[in-house]
């Protein structure tokens, strides 16, 4: 059984009586310790496909198994417990909270999930650590640069021990080096067994991946486009797309 | 989430924004302190009326007063009496709910008062029987009251308030020692008596904290050999220190009584007057009642021996000091109400603003919201935080105004002195402090409520 079934998923908004199919019939599995990226431009439905993926919204058809437990009738706030458990969220704009400080930002998902304040301490350095940031732990996100807020934002995904890292265009606000470098750092959470999911507009971006979907007009393409999914890296003589970190 | 770090959340929140949390708890501060002071000052009137209500005999006393006849008792005017010393025989024999008749008659107009040089008209000069001392809660600290004798023989003796005693000798916290005019002379309208006894100085609570204050600071000046008793000419007798006013005036009428015997007024002043009357007319009867509950059967007993010797001709009437009871209670309960109700509509202009500044701060905070329901936040998670975020400004506004409170009640006092010293009750305290709780709670639930049912995509999205 694949760690998330996406089954005749359907999502239609209505617009002034109009009725728009952001998604429309789209059926995915997404195994354990895959790496994989959603492309698609902007107003494919990728953004969509995202939030049902990452349970911050639930279909208006088909069903979602998410590690064996049902969300497409999931209430608002058993979506929440299921985001604070399963999933770790990296957003494009960080999204840290200003006024708290680098370990508290880390600490944020444990407040919720309620560990005692010893055991969030502790996982937040063990995770900060991880990211290489357990040097700035007093630092406000103000004061630190793009790609260290982006590693403490994956700090963030990573500390209540999610089943799948959701990263929405991780690296579209930050430059090409650093880009590659957070890219390398998914890569490693990817060799060490976590399922990572990027969704991005960027072929490049989805390159690193081994498997890559591509949305167009609410469904997945049959064939990823080779101009869109980027150069396989598999492919012989073709140069690496990102440097090894 | 657990609630002790959603309260600290709630802390940080306030202190990250500490001018407008500040703004934002002034409303509260001023209706929680607006509330306590109100209801100390009308506590500081209520104890104030009550100590004079004591002070003259308390509710078991009531007066019988001449009266003009009814108007269809008018043709019998001629047989009207007023009230004699029979009344008070005949309540004595036949009265049983009354337990202490003390007749009265008054020198009016007030005559003047002169000794040792000096004049002075004071306020009662009364002839009464002894029991006139326990009547109205008299108490005799130097010599003595006169007696049956004294009355019998119509002596010239009187008993003075301590009021007669500083207009006529001189006031004790003048001239430094104690002033004790007792075998000393003083004439009434020209008759001359000689002082028997003097009644203690009566005060209120409040004045006589005043004056033990100012006999300690004039005691430590002497002690450094500072005198002020004889620093040039006495002064006019505007302001005294002893108020005229307010709830102390029924210790001022104490103080500023003369008893004389009541045969010594009826025989050697009142019957000399052009006017005086056949028999020893009384100008009032003070009675005791034996209960106050049983306070009808006892009006109605009076009322029927005393018809009985007015042959049927009311020119009598009562008055009881459930009147004034009465009228304070109504007074002190309009006063609460009218100042609850301004206080409390200034608390609920504090609960609004404090509902106004957490829509605002909600609002700014969408982005923040947005993210701490996508890490796993649920909606009571936001509820909670709002709402306590809220209900701690009220908290930390009711408790600085508890204590600002204490200055808005000094500074009131510096504005408007009364007599009445404000007194702060626990009760107060406690029902404005919860009064500011419950309204910040209130005031936090619709911002509360907002900020839960935000739309998570929606509020991450924002910018």
């Amino acid at each position: 059984m694949a760690l998330l079934e996406l089954r005749n998923i359907s999502k239609i908004y209505h617009l002034g009586g109009e009725e728009i199919r952001a998604l429309d019939d789209v059926s995915l599995d997404i195994g354990e310790g895959e790496f994989i990226s959603i492309i698609g431009p902007s107003g494919s439905g990728k953004s969509t496909l995202m939030h049902i993926v990452g349970c911050l919204d639930t279909p208006s058809k088909g069903t979602v198994r998410l590690d064996g437990v049902e969300a497409q009738h999931a209430s608002q706030t058993q979506l929440a417990h299921l985001r604070n458990k399963k999933i770790g969220f990296v957003f494009q704009f960080f999204n840290l909270l200003p006024k708290l400080n680098v370990v508290q930002n880390v600490e944020l998902p444990m407040i919720y999930a309620g560990l005692s304040a010893g055991e969030r301490r502790v996982r937040a350095l063990k995770a900060l650590e991880a990211v290489e940031m357990g040097n700035r732990l007093k630092n406000r996100p103000s004061q630190l640069s793009g790609g260290q807020q982006q590693r403490v934002a994956i700090a963030r995904a990573l500390v209540n021990d999610p089943k799948i890292i959701l990263a929405d265009e991780p690296t579209g606000n930050l430059d090409t080096h650093t880009g590659e470098v957070i890219l390398a750092l998914f890569r490693r959470l990817s060799a060490e067994g976590r399922t990572v999911i990027l969704v991005t507009h960027n072929p490049e971006i989805a390159a690193v991946t081994p498997r890559r979907i591509e949305i167009r007009n609410g469904k997945i393409a049959d064939k990823v486009d080779d101009r869109l999914a980027g150069l396989d890296r598999t492919k012989p003589g073709s140069p690496a797309p990102v440097a090894a970190a | 989430m657990s609630l002790w770090s959603a309260i600290l959340v709630g802390l940080k929140e306030i202190w990250a924004h500490k001018f407008r949390s500040l703004l934002t708890m002034l409303g509260i501060i001023l209706g929680v302190s607006s509330l306590i002071a109100m209801s100390a000052l009308v506590q500081g009137m209520e104890n104030g009326a009550k100590e004079a209500l004591i002070a003259v005999g308390g509710l078991q006393k009531l007066r019988v007063e001449p009266q003009p006849l009814p108007i269809e008792q008018r043709h019998l005017r001629d047989f009207a009496r007023g009230v004699t010393l029979d009344d008070v025989h005949a309540l004595r024999a036949s009265a049983p709910e009354v337990v202490k008749v003390s007749p009265e008659m008054r020198l009016e107009p007030q005559p003047t008062l002169a000794a040792n040089g000096r004049f002075y008209r004071t306020w009662m000069t009364a002839g009464v029987w002894p029991v006139q001392l326990e009547m109205m809660e008299h108490t005799v600290e130097h010599g003595r009251m006169f007696g049956e004798v004294d009355n019998e023989l119509a002596r010239n003796v009187c008993v003075i308030g301590t009021g007669i005693r500083d207009e006529l000798f001189g006031k004790p916290e003048e001239t430094g020692e104690p002033v004790i005019p007792i075998g000393q002379q003083l004439t009434i309208n020209g008759y001359p008596f000689t002082i028997v006894g003097m009644f203690q100085h009566y005060e209120s609570e409040a004045d006589r904290k005043v004056r033990m204050l100012r006999e300690q600071e004039l005691a430590t000046k002497r002690a450094a050999g500072l005198t002020n008793s004889a620093s040039g000419p006495k002064r006019s007798r505007g302001w005294s220190g002893s108020g005229r006013r307010g709830g102390n005036y029924a210790f001022w009428i104490k103080n500023n009584t003369v008893y004389v015997p009541l045969n010594t007024m009826w025989l050697k002043i009142k019957s000399g007057q052009t006017n005086a009357p056949a028999v020893p007319t009384l100008t009032n009867m003070e009675l005791k009642i034996r209960d106050v509950s049983r306070l009808n059967e006892a009006l109605t007993q009076i009322r029927n021996v005393l018809m009985v010797t007015h042959r049927g001709v009311e020119d009598f009437t009562f008055r009881t000091q459930e009147d004034w009871a009465e009228s304070i209670n109504v007074f002190i309960r309009n006063a609460r109400m009218s100042g609850g109700i301004i206080a409390g509509i200034s608390l609920l202009v504090g609960g609004i603003g404090i509902m106004n500044i957490m829509l605002a701060s909600i609002s700014e905070r969408i982005r923040e919201i947005g993210i701490r329901k996508a890490v796993g936040a649920d909606g009571a998670d936001v509820f909670i935080q709002i709402l306590i975020e809220s209900t701690v400004i009220a908290i930390v506004g009711g408790g600085t105004g508890l204590l600002t409170s204490f200055g808005l009640i000094k500074v009131i006092g510096l504005i408007t002195p009364t007599d009445n010293a404000p007194v702060i009750t626990v009760g107060s305290m406690a029902l404005a402090f919860g009064a500011s709780v419950g309204i910040g709670i209130l005031a936090g639930l619709f911002p509360a409520f907002k900020a839960a049912r935000m739309n998570v995509i929606q509020a991450l999205r924002y910018d």
